[in-house]
């Protein structure tokens, strides 16, 4: 018997037996977001970048590098590059060992086990303008709870204190300390989505696969280093991945605490290039000390998700 | 002295009993099966031997060590799970050294130790590979090497076989059987496949709801079995029961053959066989019918042996018989064997 001819699709939803067409329509939305969102306004700012546009007089006049000239030979941009990354690595090596002792004490059942995974998806959920208020009045110069606290267990304030004779701490007032508190409090704002990408991650593992380890005679050292962390790899590696591009762009913990300060101790890329570009009018300076960001960012990338993929390959 | 013994074990999650008060005591150097259905307790008491649950109540004695409350490191036990649990980030030689990791042993006698494991398994040309690249019947050599290489006291199987294809199956039991006899491991084998139990156990024990129903070697439990539960588990297809009158008769399909093949010397039990069905398995004819209707449940089963030529027709029937030595009998109520024999004529009657 001949085989039945295939029936050919046509009329106007002809598209739906197209893989081709109907894949380009499916990735169409994705693409043109991106490339409107994205794509353009990257483009404006390398013409920005590369011209001498202000607030004041937006013409797009063409002057070379000489933006980034100006921008490198700034000590302020100095200061910045390097805090951005302290702040970025410091926060999220926090955040990579916080998260991973959350994750694996969350993986025990424990009475009221589910108000401790509500306190800790709480900075999450609440709006971190609210939060980094919150901590803004943890850290106030005259009414630091925080302060108190260490005063009444005489550790501050007194003859011979350990922290000094001062009554006050000032964490957003020295350099060194704002730099710890900033930190700090993006730790804080970041730990709760690590945890649960981390919690997600240990749950997949297989269960016999650490029985098989405790019978084979594995303590929780060995269990942890050698077949844990491990097999979490390329989910950590995503983790810290989306942490350290976040972190890198974000400025509203910088902006709300300290706003740079004191004497730009806490400066970092994006809060400088906010400044410079849009309190300051200086488009052109601004979009250049953005940009820098770019290559290291690119980077980072693709060095993570070549990780997550050879993890994932082997 | 018992290698593994558990003296009134429970274990209780939440409101359900999986093991409801066992007491067993393993031979040095034995092969011993736990066999039971699906969520009989048999993987809840191996899992309390290894240490991965503890006890609700009772105790487990490891070489005469009250274990009950160490964790599976302080237990010198080895065991392969049903899913191998391999560990996937690792090649076969790391996975075969890890447990000698915590051992603290030089890195030349580890090399050595994997080495003897591995070519015991057969799996020497392996050892540069990840477990995704390896079969089924590969991976389970890996885990078994892996298993051995501490040399435990005890070796805890999971159901290891239950992965494997069916002809693989075969071969790897014969194997397992061989290795085992050959390295005198004392061996706790859990399975549901009464086929892989009376092919490897030296005993098999019997579970069902938590307990123990009997213990004994692959031909106790099969033709002296302890009770109906037993009785019906084992065998394929499972025994007869006729009841009447408080007393249930018992006789395995292949005992049930027509008269006319026994020789008159045999003292043999007749029965009226209205043969209903039939099914050719190509090995064996499976003939399915009604015998006297004396006897509740009259359904019974008759296996043929290919090399019976005997013809067997369906709605015909015959004079079936059991040799006498053969039946056995139970208590109706409890279901346990009752011993000695009885007069079946009495019983239905003829």
């Amino acid at each position: 018997m001949a085989p039945e001819q295939k029936k050919q699709p046509h009329g106007p939803f002809r598209f739906r037996d197209d893989p081709r067409l109907l894949s380009a329509l499916m990735t169409a939305p994705a693409v043109i977001y991106i490339a409107l969102l994205v794509g353009i306004p990257f483009l404006l700012a390398v013409f920005i970048s590369l011209s001498d546009a202000t607030t004041g007089d937006p013409s797009l006049d063409y002057v070379g590098i000489s933006n980034f000239r100006t921008v490198i030979g700034d000590p302020v941009f100095r200061q910045s590059l390097k805090n951005t990354f302290i702040f970025t690595f410091a926060s999220q090596a926090l955040v990579l060992v916080m998260s991973k002792i959350l994750a694996l004490a969350l993986m025990k059942e424990f009475r009221g086990k589910w108000l401790v995974r509500f306190l800790i998806l709480l900075p999450w959920t609440a709006p971190i303008a609210l939060g980094t208020i919150g901590w803004l009045w943890m850290f106030d110069s005259i009414f630091s709870p925080m302060d108190w606290v260490l005063r009444y267990v005489g550790l501050l304030g007194r003859p011979g204190a350990l922290l000094g004779v001062n009554s006050n701490l000032y964490w957003l007032g020295i350099p060194g300390l704002a730099m710890a508190s900033v930190t700090v409090v993006h730790a804080w704002r970041m730990l709760p989505l690590a945890t649960v990408i981390l919690l997600a991650g240990l749950t997949a593992i297989p269960k016999d696969i650490l029985e098989a380890a405790e019978v084979d005679g594995a303590g929780f050292r060995q269990r942890l280093f050698s077949i844990i962390i491990p097999l979490l790899l390329p989910i950590m590696s995503i983790a810290v991945l989306f942490g350290v591009v976040f972190t890198f762009t974000d400025m509203t913990v910088v902006y709300i605490l300290t706003r740079g300060g004191p004497v730009q101790s806490t400066q970092v890329l994006a809060s400088w290039a906010f400044f410079k570009g849009i309190e300051g009018g200086d488009l052109a300076q601004g979009a250049a000390i953005a940009l820098f960001l770019f290559p290291v960012l690119a980077g980072v990338a693709t060095l993570m998700l070549r990780l997550a993929r050879r993890t994932e390959v082997n | 002295m018992a290698i593994v013994e558990v003296r009134q074990i429970v274990k209780k999650f939440g409101d359900v009993t999986a093991v409801d008060g066992v007491d067993l005591a393993s031979r040095d150097g034995e092969f011993l099966v736990l066999l039971g259905p699906s969520g009989c307790g048999k993987t809840t008491l191996l899992r309390m031997i290894a240490g991965l649950e503890i006890p609700s109540a009772g105790h487990v004695f490891i070489e005469g060590r009250d274990v009950s409350q160490l964790p599976p490191r302080q237990r010198n036990v080895a065991m392969v799970f049903q899913s191998y649990a391999l560990y996937p980030h690792m090649t076969v030689f790391k996975n075969i050294a890890f447990p000698l990791k915590p051992l603290k042993m030089q890195r030349e006698d580890i090399r050595e130790k994997v080495m003897w494991s591995a070519s015991m398994f057969g799996i020497g040309h392996l050892l540069a590979r990840r477990p995704r690249e390896l079969s089924g019947g590969e991976r389970q050599r890996v885990a078994l090497a892996r298993a051995m290489v501490r040399e435990p006291s005890v070796f805890l199987l999971d159901e290891p076989l239950s992965n494997l294809d069916a002809k693989l199956r075969t071969s790897a039991r014969e194997e397992l059987e061989q290795l085992q006899k050959r390295i005198g491991i004392t061996t706790l084998y859990v399975t549901h496949d009464q086929v892989e139990a009376m092919g490897l156990g030296d005993r098999i024990v019997v579970m069902n709801e938590g307990r123990v129903r009997q213990v004994g070697t692959p031909h106790e439990v099969y033709h002296r079995s302890a009770d109906t539960f037993v009785a019906t588990f084992l065998g394929s297809p499972p025994m007869n029961l006729l009841e009447k009158d408080g007393l249930v008769i018992g006789f395995r399909p292949e005992n049930f053959l027509p008269v006319q093949l026994y020789g008159d010397d045999r003292d043999v039990e007749r029965f009226r066989f209205d043969v209903t069905w039939m099914e050719d398995l190509g090995s064996d004819r499976l003939i399915y019918g009604n015998v006297e209707r004396e006897f509740a449940h009259r359904h019974v089963v008759a296996k043929l042996s290919a090399n019976v030529t005997f013809s067997v027709e369906p709605k015909e029937s015959y004079t079936f018989a059991v040799p006498k030595d053969k039946l056995n009998f139970f208590d109706a109520g409890t279901g346990l064997r009752l011993e000695g024999r009885f007069a079946l004529r009495d019983v239905h009657g003829a």
